[in-house]
């Protein structure tokens, strides 16, 4: 199985009518992503790659039945009203491709997202991928790219850098190691669903059996699943690397932040804390398929 | 993190209604002195710059008088401080201290909510009194849709045990800094101290904001030219840089110098990676070959050819480095033709005399690599292209044995007589259309006596067509210049090498010294397509 995305989910794209949104849109497509519609205001009426567009979400999901999920492609000061406008349409999952969307804007969807059950990935993330079944977003940037790297299995992988997504699911597909899904969470301060939202939806995908995760410094993501291995309420295996060991110690830009945060965000903190919760923390990039695939034995699923 | 100067956060706060003690900015000894005089009481002097602990490092001064103002501000100003010269001064008046106290608000990640937090015990080592007295602290997290209000704040206030009307005006600050935070988008915002005076007076004596930098668009009234968190004034490389970005929205880039006086020979490299994760690994592998970062660069989120054009030859700029590094995570979802094609471009008009190791893994790497090694073969300086499975590690080694080469045999360089630069400078028929940040020149002149017309098949957005022979517009004008032409440089370098040399790809950089728009061809010049 998978998390979040397969080839049953019905996708829309707003700003399907743009140069990113239209490529993308390709790439999900020719991947096995079921579009369903796009939408564009000013724009409705017309076809972009078979499908059709909307001047609204409301009409897309009128004229086209219940859509599951919406991937963005607007400039990053327009994705809060098309965030909003999405969730008050009814659309549960989206994806805030966009780099540099305001904080305050990220905050604003986030309560309208709680207030509708709604949940989001990103902002600035390439997006998810479920080997060969469906992809929101750009993993891979081709489907036929995507298709060589990627293969299904067992492990799900969840990264902050969006780079680091890609390099880590293919070389672990490369050591035969298949994946249930690909997640990027989005590399700024504030994500819709961060690591430990997804290592939740790892946790409860039963065809997931171990997890990676590509951590970075900042925020307290890593820390928080430290916190669910420690609670039990994350029971497989999970392997870590922790990025930004190189960058010095950032100085704090507030007192506000040392006083809540203490010394969570660090990259010593985070390897302790992680280790301390029973996860594999690997300091080699180089080194995660060979502790995956160790850990993939003991649990017999190799 | 773009952070702003305490005077320029109390303006802000004094707008929002809060009270902050009487005086102001001054640039130079004597400004200093009639504020002084304006204020006819002892002041305060206070550095604005961005370090903890101004008072015990000498930064925060007091004057009894002009006279004294004005010498103790001839003192502070043009010291430096972590990389920045003390610009500019906050004098203000003196004031009778009663208490102190705490307020701040930060965004947490956690909650996604901005959160604020109150302190009964404020002033230095604000950090260590609130492991020391827990009690004395209070926070609160903000629904947006709801807002922060008075009796918000005083329920928050409440638990650190004051009542009253202390109570009331600190209640009032706090919601006032609320309000100045949500306008103007800041990522963080503090008063510390917020200070009571013997006359039960509420002040904000000194204040820290750091706005967010992807709203600082929204927000000229802030007057911030560089919306990022340097730890030195911005070099004048880096303002060209920033400000190449502001006026491109297709990907991202980012440049920051982290070295300036070194030589050839000192085993420097320019480091030109795509996204920061990988980035981060790359520098960590060619600092482990023993060499040492110029500048950091980021290209990635899809960029265009151009911007990846763009970031070269500013890292090239820079001279002295013994060697070009690119590498990112190895595996770029970003199409790495259009990276490929603008590091081409950059070696060939700076005619590359140092090796260059690129990793150009990921998304069409096959034909990255076979294009950058192939156009850039007579360059001086060696080009190796790699890709998803050779690891940073190696290709680190690979730039320090090139170097190592280079080093031994500098005598007999190979030389290129001519790029395509020249091109525009002799062109006798100029025909050219505007891109989203450049223009597309064509030597209508050459074109004419080419066969292959190359450009037209290159071209895979379509934009051109042949017209009598000759490569035109085939798309109006205007929608090549809002981004029709993606400014992919592909017509450029198939006709250099395919073609009669008859296509040039014009991108700017303002300011940037070697890249002076070449000089206009006398007759005829700038005809349309
Ligand atoms: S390939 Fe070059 S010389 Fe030939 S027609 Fe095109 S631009 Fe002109
Ligand atoms: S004219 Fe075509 S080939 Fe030339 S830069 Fe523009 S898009 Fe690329």
């Amino acid at each position: 199985m998978s998390i979040l995305i397969d080839g049953t989910k019905k996708v829309l794209v707003q700003g399907i009518t743009g140069r990113e949104g239209g490529n993308r849109t390709r790439l999900m497509m020719e991947y096995g992503t079921r579009v369903t519609a796009g939408c564009t205001p000013g724009k409705g009426g017309r076809e972009v790659l078979g499908v059709p567009v909307f001047d609204t979400v409301e009409e897309a999901v009128e004229t086209r039945g219940e859509i599951d999920i919406s991937v963005i492609f607007v400039p990053a000061p327009l994705v809060k009203n098309a965030a909003l406008e999405a969730i008050e349409a009814g659309i549960r999952l989206l994806v805030l491709i966009p780099d540099r969307v305001p904080i305050y804007d990220v905050l604003e969807i986030s309560e309208k997202a709680k207030e509708h059950g709604a949940s989001f990935i990103g902002p600035n993330t390439l997006g998810l991928l479920s080997p060969g079944k469906a992809t929101l977003g750009m993993i891979g940037g081709r489907a036929e790219s995507a298709r060589q790297w990627f293969e299904p299995g067992p492990v799900g992988v969840t990264s902050r850098s969006g780079g680091m997504t890609a390099s880590v699911a293919y070389y672990l597909c490369r050591s035969g190691i298949g994946l249930s899904s690909i997640v990027h969470v989005g590399g700024d301060a504030v994500v819709g669903l961060p690591h430990p939202e997804i290592v939740r939806l790892f946790e409860q995908d039963p065809e997931t059996k171990a997890i990676v995760m590509f951590g970075e410094i900042g925020t307290s993501q890593e820390e928080t699943v430290a916190d669910m291995i420690e609670s039990g309420e994350v029971t497989k295996p999970l392997i870590a690397y922790i990025g930004g060991r190189q960058a010095k110690k950032g100085t704090r830009f507030s007192h506000a932040g040392a006083i809540i945060e203490g010394e969570s965000g660090t990259w010593e903190g985070k390897v302790e804390r992680l280790r301390n919760a029973g996860a594999r923390v690997v300091e080699d990039f180089s080194e995660i398929p060979r502790v995956t695939l160790k850990v993939l034995r003991e649990i017999k699923t190799l | 993190m773009a952070r702003i100067n305490e005077y320029q956060g109390k303006a802000l706060l004094r707008e929002n209604g809060i009270a902050v003690p009487e005086g102001g900015p001054a640039f130079c000894a004597e400004e200093a002195r009639r504020i002084a005089e304006r204020i006819g009481a002892p002041v305060v002097l206070k550095a604005q710059v961005w370090v903890t602990g101004r008072f015990a490092k000498g930064l925060i001064r007091f004057a009894q008088s002009p006279a004294e103002a004005y010498e103790k501000a001839g003192a502070l100003l043009g010291r430096m401080v972590n990389n920045f010269p003390v610009e500019c001064l906050l004098v203000e008046k003196r004031l009778a201290v009663a208490g102190e106290y705490y307020a701040g608000i930060i965004i947490s990640d956690t909650r996604q909510r901005p959160e604020i937090i109150f302190s009964a015990k404020g002033g230095t080592g604000i950090e260590e009194i609130a492991v020391k007295y827990p009690g004395s602290l209070a926070r609160t997290s903000v629904k947006l849709s709801d807002g922060f209000r008075e009796y918000h704040a005083g329920n928050m206030i409440r638990k650190t045990g004051i009542s009253g009307a202390a109570q009331r005006s600190l209640a009032d600050i706090l919601v006032k800094l609320w309000k100045t935070a949500r306008r103007c988008e800041a990522r963080s915002a503090e008063i510390n101290p917020i200070l009571e005076t013997t006359e039960g007076q509420f002040l904000a004596a000194d204040c820290r904001i750091t706005i967010d930098d992807y709203a600082v668009f929204r927000h000229p009234e802030l007057g911030i030219d560089i919306a990022r968190e340097f730890d030195h004034p911005p070099t004048e490389l880096e303002k060209i840089a920033y400000d190449l970005e502001k006026n491109d929205y297709r990907g991202t880039f980012y440049f920051i110098q982290l070295e300036k006086c070194f030589r050839k020979g000192e085993k420097y490299v320019g480091f030109h990676g795509a996204g920061g994760g990988g980035s981060m690994m790359s520098m960590d592998a060619i600092q482990r070959q023993g060499y040492r970062i110029a500048n950091f660069t980021d290209t990635s989120g899809n960029p265009p050819a151009s911007k990846v054009y763009r970031a070269a030859k500013i890292i090239l700029s820079q001279g002295g480095i013994d060697g070009y590094f690119g590498s990112g995570s190895g595996v770029a979802s970003q199409e790495q033709v259009n990276s490929a094609r603008g590091l081409v471009k950059a070696f060939r008009e700076e005619a590359l005399g140092v090796p260059a190791v690129v990793r150009l893994g990921g998304n069409m790497e096959d034909e990255a690599v076979g294009l950058l090694t192939r156009y850039t073969e007579d360059l001086p300086g060696a080009v190796e292209g790699y890709k998803k499975d050779d690891p940073a590690a190696f290709c680190a080694k690979r730039l320090d044995e090139l170097i190592g080469k280079a080093a031994r045999k500098s005598k007999n360089q190979k030389r290129i007589e001519y790029t395509s630069r020249d091109l525009l400078r002799h062109a006798k028929v100029p025909r050219e259309f505007k891109t989203l940040t450049g223009r597309v020149v064509f030597d209508h002149d050459r074109c004419a006596s080419c066969e292959s017309k190359i450009c037209i098949a290159s071209c895979d957005c379509g934009v051109l067509r042949l017209n009598e022979g000759l490569p035109v517009l085939a798309i109006p004008a205007e929608k090549a210049a809002r981004g029709g032409c993606t400014e992919c440089l592909a017509c450029e370098l198939e006709c250099w090498f395919k073609g009669r040399k008859g296509a040039f790809v014009e991108l700017p950089i303002p300011g940037l010294a070697e890249n002076e728009s070449p000089r206009q061809p006398e007759q005829d010049q700038g005809a349309r397509l």
